[in-house]
């Protein structure tokens, strides 16, 4: 019997184990060396740091970096603040089929591809879009307004994306909460912003972290909307990452790159586990 | 704050307003692709010129519709095999997962699920390009080695396929394994002692109660690998997906057959989501 039990946990086991061996941990640790391999002639490598140091040395790749990173926490912040308004009306304002329909609702967009979604933004964005003639059209502009490759298109677009992704596990945790708890905050002669701040938001405290965890990954790994909706200017890390490895053929400075991506959001999502005792399990799972 | 306590007029109207602003800020972007998928244009922008259906089943240029397009169908074609093949082994390897980790107790078990949830937590394109990577230097040492030419590992579907599966098994594992616990072992156990075998107590009992989250994990399987743009762009061959299809369209300049297909996917993944709704009611 043991034997046989034995067999059967083996059986289960070998498909994770190649999955997780072959395409996450081995693909990773090679895209590791090979960041860290300088070319110093043909066919011919050194291990060296020589590629983070070009990253460090060129003020391009560093502020493309930093930029990358702090429109992520701001598109996030910003999803945040949108998005917990609309979750706790679902949550809490509204009730029984009124709320299933808005709840399917925030979903619906979803479903279509992320492309079609910015493809829309650029109809209403650009020069000849649809806002532009609306404001000329209501005499608000004298002039096509071009609304579109700056980084609030940027922003519209990031936050559009996302939505889904805080709306979703803030509704899930307000709704763990009782309405008597609020009603007897409410009793006890709090106001609304202070059972917002001492009861409401603690308790959706899960809901907030994973939400923002989900937001910013998804953010700071987007290539689409940047690049068609932002401007020349407005470069995105995954843009690099792309251009050393299709464009230019340096998959050592591309894996680098890559690299620095990958650290920098386990790093914030680490951070953001930590701070709030969360863990990885409970949040994605 | 809540419907049992009294609030303020202004308050509450201003807050409606705000919900309403934000769900035509949701539909907007929605709405005008599908509209313009019908003006009589060669731009999917305003003036309005008229409503047409020839960005559909027009037949000659420059208004070629959809359905005469070959390019875009054989693209939704590559998409369909690429998205039936990652749904069916991230579900094969999702049950046998939610399998492994429902039922076995061994050393190292929370690590490892840890590890299984990781592939969602790295940036799709990083995934793209660590296992570009590694098969190709795979294929390079089978090349140089024994002068083997492994076409499935360079650039192409096979790759595209093995990239989708890398994360979307994650999703299919957790969906299924959120069933799994929730399955009375008991009546497994009844159908040993009523003289079934290991395997055909699995079979009979307790696949069947899973039926719904198998095809709802292969449904969102099969959207999430439809609409997959970040990891498939590093790991393309000449055989473009939809999505990238569709991409170096964009980047050359827009027509309303651009909203057509559009239209015609919003169409699609409701219907998808539809079955989907309808299974899990059953």
């Amino acid at each position: 019997m043991s034997s046989h039990r034995n067999f059967g946990f083996y059986l289960l086991l070998a498909p994770l184990a190649l999955w997780l061996i072959l395409l996450i941990i081995i693909p990773q640790v090679n895209l590791a060396m090979l960041s860290l391999q300088e070319r110093v002639g043909v066919r011919q490598y050194e291990t060296s740091l020589a590629n983070y140091r070009t990253f460090i040395e060129e003020p391009l790749y560093l502020m493309t970096f930093a930029r990358t990173a702090v429109m992520s926490v701001l598109a996030t912040v910003l999803t945040l603040l949108i998005g917990f308004p609309v979750a706790y009306y679902i949550a809490k304002m509204v009730r029984g089929r009124t709320r299933s329909v808005l709840f399917l609702l925030c979903l619906v967009p979803f479903w279509v591809s992320e492309l079609v979604r910015t493809f829309g933004w650029m109809i209403l964005l650009r020069e000849t879009g649809v806002v532009s003639s609306l404001l000329q059209w209501a005499g608000l502009a004298s002039g096509p307004v071009e609304m579109l490759y700056n980084d609030a298109a940027i922003m519209v677009g990031l936050v559009y994306t996302s939505m889904l992704f805080m709306v979703v596990p803030l509704v899930t945790t307000l709704d763990s909460l009782d309405d008597a708890v609020i009603e007897a905050s409410y009793d006890l002669g709090g106001t609304a912003p202070s059972i917002l701040r001492e009861i409401v938001i603690p308790h959706a405290m899960p809901g907030i972290v994973s939400g923002c965890i989900v937001v910013f990954m998804l953010s700071l790994g987007n290539y689409l909307t940047p690049i068609m909706l932002g401007g020349k200017e407005s470069l995105w890390f995954t843009e690099l990452i792309y251009s050393q490895f299709i464009v230019r053929f340096n998959w050592e400075l591309g894996a680098a790159f890559g690299f620095l991506l990958l650290f920098l959001s386990s790093v914030i999502v680490w951070a953001a586990l930590r701070l709030s005792g969360q863990t990885l399990e409970k949040t994605m799972g | 704050m809540i419907p049992t306590i009294p609030r303020n007029r202004t308050a509450t109207w201003a807050y409606n307003a705000y919900i309403g602003l934000f769900f035509l800020y949701l539909a907007l972007p929605l709405v005008v692709v599908a509209t313009f998928a019908f003006n009589d244009s060669q731009f999917p922008s305003l003036p309005w010129k008229g409503f047409t259906w020839d960005w559909f089943f027009g037949t000659a240029q420059p208004k070629l519709g959809v359905f005469y397009e070959s390019a875009i169908l054989g693209a939704v074609g590559t998409s369909v095999i690429v998205g039936v093949s990652v749904s069916l082994i991230s579900v094969a390897v999702g049950t046998t997962n939610a399998f492994l980790f429902n039922r076995y107790e061994f050393r190292g078990k929370s690590a490892l699920y840890v590890l299984m949830i990781v592939p969602l937590v790295i940036p799709g394109i990083v995934l793209g390009i660590s296992i570009l990577v590694f098969s190709s230097s795979v294929a390079n040492a089978a090349w140089e080695g024994a002068a083997l030419d492994l076409v499935a590992l360079r650039p192409g579907l096979t790759l595209v396929v093995l990239g989708q599966f890398s994360f979307i098994t994650t999703i299919s594992t957790l969906v299924i394994s959120a069933r799994l616990k929730s399955f009375d072992r008991t009546l497994e156990e009844a159908a040993l002692n009523l003289g079934a075998t290991q395997l055909t107590a699995v079979r009979t009992v307790t696949i069947p109660y899973l039926a719904p989250a198998l095809v709802g994990a292969f449904v969102v399987s099969f959207l999430m690998s439809f609409e997959n743009f970040n990891t498939t762009l590093m790991l393309v061959g000449s055989d473009a997906p939809l999505t990238i299809a569709m991409f170096d369209r964009l980047k050359e300049g827009s027509t309303p057959l651009l909203n057509a297909v559009s239209l015609m996917l919003m169409i699609g993944s409701s219907l998808l989501a539809l079955v989907m709704i309808v299974f899990q009611k059953r």
